[in-house]
């Protein structure tokens, strides 16, 4: 514990200087090692011994994380190192390889101003390699890359000293065509990954040693030598001349930037607030003196502190007592401490300055994207956008009755602490679900509600999330009646343009913009210029369009308007489930004189109903959510596996072979694939490694759709049949 | 038939002699309670001195769902309301509604809150713009939400030199109050940017009707904070008043005599 004291008070000496600051997160695919890295560099800097590096997995301080040799959540560390004679202070995030928790993934990303990507030598890119990497580069963070497990590729794969050169050549050349496919103009403008430069590391982490092109001219050590180490098994020599963290940590500093030079350039990414306003200044200053703005990307429980928020400091300082606001909140919260986390532990520093990633509690109000400011009139940062969404359900109980109300709040709790988490908690039917990225993604959230939290709980067989969407027009304009009947509203449903639908989802079209932007990116995605300009509001990927003119008391009536319209696509008109890409356009409203008589009771029942009904006129259909599946088999094994894709509705979308594995891409709807571990484990004996990634919603096949909306209904308690527009209009 | 009666101001005795005929008369008698109440009589009260039984409605069984309306086809109903059957109610839909199922339809006034005020206040009826509500406020989509209508309905009578009577929310057992309804003018008003209604009187009347009722007149940040009792609450913002205004203000709602000068 001395040496992480010690630790704590370099970085302490370091925070306040953001030229010498670097926050940076690793990301990889699954079990390329990142976590092993991450290890290393802790090593490096004194917080773990050497020779548990690459054993202790330090970050993963889950016992589940341990047992399971996966990381789940990410974790954070700020940490010290000396380059050129200079001392930088490193704050890291270690991110879950695991596609089920991509969302971690995501989120990290808006903390850190930098990337080290982590590829197996030998399996090079993979599909998360690039979902990681797409999601590093949307955050405008710039990346360097560590290619892994080069021992590997000499002692297993048997390859000459050319041949490896090749290889590597490839693989970082494969890597540099993501990077270019994703962002041409940012690649060209320096995110192209060059060896020879530097931005490139070469190692084992499991072995400790790692070495750049540049390195290899001071130490003397070529690509040469490594060969020649790693074949006589003495990597051991090799780890004392070239140890891997200087190697990796001397590339981020060389290579990433400083939150001084990374913030202008990240802030117009995910804030769009006014340019000139104060904060914004600050923001692109990294000012310690300036207004507070903090973005949370993490919230855990202290059992001592309680809830602890974790994110990124882009302007301002942040100390004890401090009132904040917090964004969606109408409460200010006093902060009551503020720290930097090591690993589990968090350690208490009286101020931290802009360009840092802070530990704060206090924040009662605050979640998982939630912006934190002095600032009363600033606008929030930019959601953080999930590339993968909630597909799979199942309702929680708790085994004891007495614990009904404890349930209740640890389901709170959980979905604070992980966004991409839905939890529906219904206390009059006493039904809770819970709703994830994937099965195991839930499993691993009731083991810890258990044995974290102490809920005894069971869980349902999972059940799959569905969404309702329209693919025709309203035939006339539906007229929504107030119960009073003094009020009527006029709407009409149409489908949202596919690219909006993209944009919206994809975080490139936010309601946060200026209104000039949005109209411009609505009406390059093919929205005609009277549409654009009238857009009021964005409810999932739904939009809500106000085509009136001059209507007395609309302005505000509207947000009543738009609780009616959010109701109405949270919980759609078919089965319950949420609608998605929709466009319903406001065409004419009359309202009642007196405020009394068109308050909430009102209005938001009568455009709820308006739109449930205009759904269901619009030629509805049911969408059902698709993964991709990516399963490694060896050859003789590949007919159990493709049977396994054929008998789940699978469409197989390219096969490759790789020396004698075959590597298969394959399509298949979510509610085929419960069970797919197990089974694809028996028919192939357990060769097959596989995984899976978030591939969207598509309509249910029409021979289908009757069944599947009864069995919903039926489900849910509703009456069977599939609802009609009257049944939504009468009264 | 159906008939619409109104109860009147405070309790069971305000009806009018012909709202009791009718009453005792009808097959079944229904009230509703949501838009205004009797704050002096229970609905045990009511019943034993109307010596009927009431069925007290919903909101739900008046607007969205009223089948106990059907039953006006053959026999008599008596559909009881506070104050005026028709004035400051939504009550105009039950009727056509009625009218469509070929239910004949009568309305029995009574006394009502906007005739009151003139005697309480000595405010000229005359004199009065258009009236409004103060709602409570609301949360909707996460933010806090004021309306301004009755701001503007303020604004644009006194433009006209005209006095506006501002109606109170009543929500299930929660009645606002002259100071809320005051401060709520005042923070809109203190939103769009004026300081008009700070410096301008304020007239609130509560319990009209009632042996204690309770007249007061005041710079309207002052009557944010005066005591008027128990519900139920009206406001008036008075416009440039009349020499006989000004006089029954100071007599009669110890209004500051000064008001009498600057008039």
């Amino acid at each position: 514990m001395g040496k992480r004291k010690k630790m704590a008070e370099r970085v302490k000496t370091l925070m306040d200087k953001p030229e010498k600051i670097r926050n940076i997160g690793i990301v990889a695919h699954i079990d390329h090692g990142k976590t092993t890295l991450s290890d290393n560099l802790l090593a490096g800097a004194g917080m773990i011994s050497m020779e548990l590096a690459g054993k202790q997995l330090f970050m993963d301080f889950d016992e589940l994380e341990q047992a399971r040799g996966i990381t789940i959540d990410s974790a954070n560390v700020s940490m010290v190192h000396e380059y050129k004679g200079d001392e930088y202070l490193i704050n890291m995030i270690d991110t879950p390889g695991h596609v089920d928790f991509g969302g971690d993934v995501t989120r990290a990303m808006r903390a850190v101003d930098g990337a080290v990507v982590v590829v197996d030598a030998v399996e090079g890119a993979m599909p998360q390699t690039e979902t990681v990497l797409r999601q590093a580069l949307k955050e405008n963070v710039n990346p360097v890359l560590f290619v892994n497990k080069v021992d590997r590729l000499i002692n297993e794969l048997k390859v000459d000293k050319q041949e490896m050169q090749i290889r590597l050549g490839a693989l970082i050349d494969n890597i540099n065509k993501l990077i270019r496919s994703m962002n041409e103009e940012k690649y060209k403008a320096g995110w192209k990954l060059d060896a020879a430069k530097g931005s490139v590391a070469f190692g084992s982490a499991l072995y400790n040693w790692a070495i750049s092109v540049p390195q290899m001219r001071g130490t003397g050590v070529g690509f040469g030598e490594v060969f020649d180490y790693c074949r006589n098994g003495d990597m051991k020599t090799l780890a004392q001349k070239c140890p891997l963290y200087v190697a990796v940590n001397d590339m981020v500093i060389r290579f990433l930037p400083s939150p001084l030079e990374a913030q202008e350039r990240r802030v117009k990414v995910i804030w769009h607030g006014d340019e000139n306003s104060k904060v914004a200044k600050s923001m692109n200053e990294c000012d310690p003196s300036g207004p507070v703005a903090f973005m949370v990307t993490d919230i855990s429980l202290d059992p001592h502190a309680g809830e602890v928020a974790t994110g990124r400091l882009f302007s301002g300082s942040l100390e004890r007592g401090m009132e904040l606001n917090i964004s969606g909140s109408a409460k200010k919260n006093r902060v009551q401490q503020t720290g930097i986390f090591m690993g589990a532990d968090r350690i208490e520093v009286e101020k931290i300055p802009a360009g840092n990633i802070a530990a704060v509690t206090g924040l009662r109000d605050a979640f998982v994207g939630s912006t934190v400011t002095s600032d009363p009139e600033m606008v929030p940062f930019e959601d953080i956008k999930h590339v993968s969404e909630p597909v799979v359900t199942v309702a929680v109980e708790a085994k004891n009755t007495r614990d009904l109300p404890k349930l209740i709040e640890v389901l709170r709790q959980v979905a604070k602490e992980d966004p991409t988490l839905a939890i529906t908690i219904n206390e009059e039917t006493g039904e809770h679900l819970m709703s994830g990225m994937g099965e195991l993604h839930l499993e691993i959230v009731a083991y810890r509600i258990q044995r974290d939290k102490g809920v005894e709980i069971t869980t349902s067989p999972p059940i799959v999330v569905y969404r309702e969407s329209v693919t025709g027009k309203t035939p006339h304009e539906v007229e929504g009646k107030s119960p009073n009947h003094h009020n009527r509203f006029y709407i009409e449903v149409e489908p949202l343009e596919l690219d909006i639908v993209d944009a919206i989802k994809g975080g490139e079209f936010s309601m946060t913009m200026q209104e000039v932007d949005r109209r411009q990116v609505l009406m390059e995605k093919g929205m005609v210029k009277g549409e654009a300009k009238s857009i009021v509001a964005v409810s999932g990927s739904n939009v809500f369009l106000n085509m009136t003119k001059g209507i007395q008391y609309l302005r505000e009536t509207m947000e009543l308007i738009l609780e009616g319209f959010e109701e109405a696509t949270k919980k759609g008109p078919i089965t319950r489930e949420p609608s998605q890409g929709i466009k319903v356009k406001l065409m004419d409203v009359k309202l009642h004189e007196d405020a009394i008589h068109r308050g909430p009771a009102q209005v938001i029942p009568a455009v709820r109903q308006a739109v449930q009904a205009g759904i269901l006129m619009a030629n509805p259909v049911l969408l059902e959510p698709f993964q991709n599946v990516y399963i490694q088999v060896p050859q003789d094994h590949m007919g159990g596996a493709m049977s396994e894709i054929q008998g789940r509705r699978g469409v197989i979308l390219s096969m490759d072979t790789e020396g004698d594995m075959i590597i298969l891409k394959a399509k298949v709807p979510v509610a085929d694939l419960f069970g797919f571990a197990g089974d694809i484990r028996g028919a192939t004996e357990g060769r097959a490694l596989w995984s899976t990634e978030f591939a969207g919603f598509e309509p249910v096949p029409v021979s289908a759709m009757k069944e599947t909306v009864r069995q919903i209904r039926t489900r849910k308690g509703l009456k069977p049949d599939m609802p009609t527009p009257g049944d939504y209009l009468k009264a | 038939m159906l008939f619409f009666v109104g109860l009147g101001l405070y309790d069971e005795k305000d009806i009018s002699v012909r709202g009791l005929g009718v009453i005792r008369e009808a097959d079944l008698v229904c009230a509703e309670f949501y838009t205004s109440r009797l704050m002096g009589a229970s609905k045990a009260k009511l019943e034993r001195f109307y010596e009927r039984e009431i069925r007290l409605l919903s909101r739900d069984e008046v607007e969205v769902d009223p089948n106990w309306l059907v039953q006006a086809r053959e026999k008599n109903v008596a559909f009881l309301v506070g104050g005026d059957p028709m004035v400051s109610t939504t009550h105009l839909d039950l009727r056509l509604r009625a009218l469509e199922m070929g239910i004949k339809t009568k309305v029995v006034p009574s006394s009502s809150i906007v005739s009151a005020i003139s005697g309480l206040s000595g405010l000229q009826n005359y004199r009065f713009g258009r009236s409004t509500s103060i709602p409570f406020p609301y949360t909707a989509r996460g933010k806090r939400i004021v309306v301004e209508t009755p701001h503007r309905v303020v604004m644009e009578n006194l433009k006209r030199d005209l006095h506006t009577l501002l109606f109170l929310d009543i929500q299930d057992e929660r009645y606002m109050t002259v100071n809320e309804g005051a401060r709520l003018l005042l923070e809109t008003e203190t939103t769009m940017g004026g300081d008009v209604l700070h410096r301008s009187l304020g007239v609130g009347i509560a319990r009209a009707g009632s042996e204690d009722a309770c007249v007061w007149a005041d710079l309207l940040p002052r009557l944010a904070e005066y005591d008027f009792g128990g519900p139920l609450h009206v406001l008036i913002i008075p416009a440039k008043l009349h020499f006989m205004e000004a006089e029954a203000l100071v007599a009669l709602a110890g209004a500051p005599p000064a008001i009498q000068e600057s008039y």
